[in-house]
C-alpha cells in the first residue's frame, strides 16, 4: 500500500529496564528505541540474555520500564497492567489453561472482555476454523499433541483481536518439521488478520524466513534494524555478522569514500570496493565482512583480489564449501552451488585465487 | 531341568512372599493402632452397659436407639432425642465455621507464601509449623492469655480509650471460633501452599493478558488450579474439628456441650459405653458421608490437573 503512509504500532521511547538493585543490578535493557510499524511481522532476534524477551514482556505488561515510553499508536501504555492493554501474547510454554477445554481456553479473552455469548461462540468458531482445530474443540488442553497446542495458543491470543501480537519463541518446543509447518502458517495468519505481529526468537533462520523486518539484539541493545535481507547483505556490527550467517572477516584499509560506498586497500595490496553502514564515515583500519558465497574462486592466480592455498573441500551436496588459508594466516570460506560434472581442478592443498566482486564487501562499525 | 515358566512363577512367587513379609511392621500397627481399636468401638456399641462402666456382654440396640431418640420413662414411647441433636447440630456447625475461616484466613496466607523467592518461602512454611511443637493444650491456654478479661487485647484497648470496660471474649462462641481457627490454620495453610507452589504462574500472566482483572484471575485460574489443595485442606480442618475436646472446653468454658464433650460423658460419669461407643461411630458416619458428598461435589465442576 504505497499510498498509505505508514502508522507506527508500537514505538519504543528510550526504555531502560534494570533488575535487582545495588550492587546485583542488572540492565536488561539499555536506552532501547525502536518503531514498529502496523501489519508488519517483525521479529527481535538475538541470543539468550539480550534482553529481547525483556523487551516484549515491558510491550505485554508483565513489568514495567525502569526508562522510557511505550506508545501504541500513539499512546503511552507503559504504566498500564496488561489486562487494560489491547495486547495479547502467545507463550514460550504456551500456557494454556489445563482446566478448560480448547474452546474455553480460546473463548477466555472475549469472555473477559464481556462480550455476549453469542458473539464469543461465533469468534470462537472462526478461530478453531482458523487454525484448523474445529475437530478438537471439546478436548482438554491436556489431550491434544504439542503442535496442536500451539495452534490453541495462537487462537487464543488472536480471539480478542488485538492492536499487536506479541509472540515469545512460540516455536521452539515443536520439532523441525512441524516448525517448518508452523512458519509458513505464522506467516499466513499474519497476512490473513492483518495483525501486527511481535516475534522473537533466536533461531536466525526463523527470523530470516519469516520476517518483514528484523532487529538484531545484544547486551540489551538493539545493534541494526532492517529486512531480512539488509541484515544478511548488509551486516553493520561485528555481532550481526557472525550471529546470522557465515561470514569472513578482513582486515583493510581505508583509501577513499564517496557516495556511501568506500574503497578499501585488503592485505594482499589489491584495493576493492565496499559499502558501509548508514552514518559511518570510515578512516583507517576497518574490518569488512564477505559473505562465503558471495565470493568466487578461479584457479589462476591473475584478477584476484586475494590468494590462498585450499585446506579442505567440504561436498554439502547442494553447496561445496572450500576452506582456504590467505597468504597472511587468516582464514577464508567460500560457497559455491554445485551443478553436475563441476571439474574445475581445484584440489586439497592447491593454489586459487579469490575474487570478491563489486558488491561483495561490508565495512564493519568495530 | 525347570522350564523358564517355572522359574519365572517361582521367583514370582518369592516376590509376593517378600512382600508381605517386608509390609508386616507396617500392617502390624496399623491392626492394633487403627482397624482394632475400632472394630472393638463397633462391638460394644452393640453391648448392653455395666453398672460402674464397662460392658455386659449381652447383645442390645438400645444405645443406637439412643443416638438420635429418647424413651420416655413412664411409657416407653420413643422421641426425638432433642438434646443429642442440638449437640451434633452444634458441633457440625462450629466445624463448618472453622472450615470457612481458615479457608479465607489460609489461602491468601499460602499464596503469599508460594509467590515468595524460594529461600524466604522455606522461612515461611517452618514459621507455620512452629505451633506444632507446641502441645494442644498450652496453645489453647496461649489464646485464653490473649483473650480474657485482663488479657492483652482488652488492656491495650482499655488504655487506648477505646472501650471502657473489658469486652467479654472469653467464653463465648467467638472465643472457640477464635481459637479453632488458631489451631486448625496450619493444616489448612499447608495442603493449598502445596497445590500452590506447584501452580505455573505463566498460566496467571496468560490470564491478565487476556484482559482478566486480579479478582477474576483468582476466581477463574488460581482457584480452580489450587482446587485439590483446597478440598485437602478442608478435610483436614472438617474432620477434627468435628471432634474438638480441648478447645471448644477451655475457651468456651464448658457452657454448651459439644459432641466430644457428650462422647467423653458416656464413657465417664455416664458410664454408658455402649452409648458412648454409638456415638462414636455415628460421627464416624456422618464425615464419611459429609466427605463423599464434598468430594463429588467438588470434582464435578471438573479438576483433572494436579
Amino acid at each position: 500500500m504505497p499510498d498509505k503512509p505508514d502508522r507506527n504500532a508500537i514505538e519504543v521511547v528510550k526504555v531502560s529496564k534494570i533488575f535487582g538493585s545495588g550492587e546485583g543490578q542488572v540492565a536488561a535493557l539499555d536506552t532501547v528505541s525502536v518503531s514498529i510499524r502496523e501489519n508488519e511481522f517483525f521479529t527481535l532476534l538475538g541470543p539468550s540474555g539480550c534482553g529481547k524477551t525483556t523487551l516484549l514482556r515491558l510491550i505485554a505488561g508483565f513489568d514495567f520500564p525502569t526508562a522510557g515510553e511505550i506508545l501504541l499508536y500513539g499512546q503511552d501504555i507503559a504504566p498500564l497492567p496488561p489486562f487494560k492493554r489491547p495486547v495479547n501474547t502467545v507463550f514460550q510454554s504456551y500456557a494454556l489453561f489445563p482446566h478448560m477445554t480448547v474452546a474455553e481456553n480460546i473463548g477466555f479473552g472475549l469472555e473477559m472482555l464481556g462480550k455476549p455469548k453469542a458473539e464469543i461462540k461465533a469468534r470462537v468458531d472462526a478461530m478453531l476454523k482458523l487454525v484448523k482445530m474445529e475437530a478438537l474443540s471439546a478436548r482438554r488442553t491436556s489431550q491434544i499433541s504439542g503442535g496442536q497446542q500451539q495452534r490453541v495458543a495462537l487462537a487464543r491470543a488472536l480471539a480478542p483481536q488485538p492492536k499487536v501480537l506479541l509472540l515469545d519463541e512460540p516455536l521452539s518446543a515443536l520439532d523441525y518439521k512441524l516448525r517448518k509447518e508452523m512458519q509458513i502458517e505464522l506467516k499466513r495468519l499474519q497476512h490473513e488478520t492483518g495483525i501486527t505481529f511481535i516475534f522473537v526468537t533466536h533461531d536466525q533462520e526463523e527470523a530470516l524466513t519469516m520476517s518483514d523486518r528484523i532487529a538484531v539484539m545484544s547486551s540489551g541493545k538493539i545493534l541494526q534494524v532492517g529486512s531480512p535481507r539488509d541484515i544478511y547483505d548488509r551486516p553493520s556490527e561485528r555481532f550481526v555478522a557472525d550471529f546470522i550467517g557465515e561470514s569472513n572477516f578482513l582486515k583493510a584499509e581505508v583509501v577513499g569514500v564517496s557516495g556511501g560506498r568506500a574503497t578499501v586497500k585488503l592485505s594482499s595490496g589489491t584495493e576493492i570496493p565496499a559499502s558501509l553502514p548508514e552514518g559511518l564515515v570510515p578512516q583507517g583500519k576497518v574490518t569488512i565482512v564477505v559473505r562465503p558465497e558471495h565470493a568466487q574462486l578461479s584457479a589462476a592466480n591473475s584478477g584476484a583480489s586475494l590468494s590462498g592455498m585450499v585446506e579442505n573441500i567440504v561436498y554439502l551436496g547442494t553447496d561445496t564449501h572450500f576452506h582456504l588459508r590467505l597468504a597472511d594466516g587468516e582464514p577464508f570460506i567460500v560457497r559455491r552451488q554445485n551443478s553436475r560434472g563441476t571439474g574445475d581442478g581445484i584440489v586439497q592443498g592447491g593454489k586459487v585465487g579469490i575474487l570478491i566482486g563489486g558488491d561483495a564487501a561490508q565495512v564493519l562499525k568495530d | 531341568m525347570a522350564t523358564a515358566e517355572e522359574v519365572a512363577k517361582a521367583a514370582e512367587r518369592r516376590d509376593i512372599r517378600d512382600r508381605w513379609l517386608l509390609s508386616a511392621p507396617a500392617l502390624l500397627i496399623i491392626f492394633l493402632a487403627a482397624t482394632g481399636p475400632l472394630l472393638i468401638v463397633l462391638v460394644y456399641s452393640f453391648l448392653t452397659p455395666g453398672s460402674y462402666g464397662d460392658v455386659k456382654w449381652q447383645f442390645s440396640p438400645e444405645a443406637w436407639i439412643a443416638v438420635f431418640l429418647e424413651r420416655d420413662i413412664f411409657d416407653d414411647t420413643l422421641s426425638v432425642a432433642a438434646a443429642h441433636v442440638t449437640i451434633f447440630l452444634r458441633s457440625i456447625k462450629l466445624a463448618v465455621v472453622t472450615t470457612i475461616a481458615t479457608l479465607a484466613l489460609g489461602f491468601p496466607t499460602a499464596y503469599f507464601m508460594a509467590t515468595r523467592s524460594e529461600k524466604t518461602r522455606d522461612l515461611w512454611l517452618f514459621l507455620i509449623t512452629i505451633p506444632f511443637w507446641t502441645n494442644l493444650l498450652i496453645r489453647t491456654f496461649a489464646v485464653l492469655q490473649i483473650i480474657r478479661n485482663e488479657g492483652i487485647i482488652n488492656t491495650i484497648l482499655l488504655k487506648l480509650g477505646i472501650i471502657s470496660s473489658p469486652i467479654q471474649i472469653l467464653y463465648t462462641d467467638t472465643a472457640i471460633l477464635i481459637g479453632m481457627a488458631y489451631v486448625y490454620l496450619p493444616l489448612m495453610v499447608l495442603p493449598i501452599y502445596a497445590s500452590m507452589e506447584k501452580l505455573d504462574f505463566r498460566l496467571v500472566e496468560a490470564g491478565y493478558d487476556l484482559y482478566a482483572t486480579r479478582f477474576k484471575v483468582l476466581r477463574k485460574i488460581i482457584f480452580p488450579l489450587v482446587k485439590p489443595g483446597v478440598i485437602a485442606g478442608s478435610i483436614l480442618v472438617f474432620i477434627p474439628a468435628l471432634g474438638a475436646y480441648v478447645t471448644p472446653s477451655v475457651l468456651g468454658g464448658g457452657k454448651n456441650m459439644m459432641l466430644s464433650n457428650l462422647i467423653e460423658l458416656q464413657f465417664g460419669q455416664g458410664r454408658n459405653w455402649p452409648l458412648g461407643s454409638a456415638l462414636s461411630i455415628a460421627v464416624m458416619i456422618i464425615v464419611m458421608v459429609a466427605l463423599l458428598a464434598y468430594v463429588r461435589n467438588a470434582g464435578k465442576s471438573g479438576v483433572r490437573h494436579g
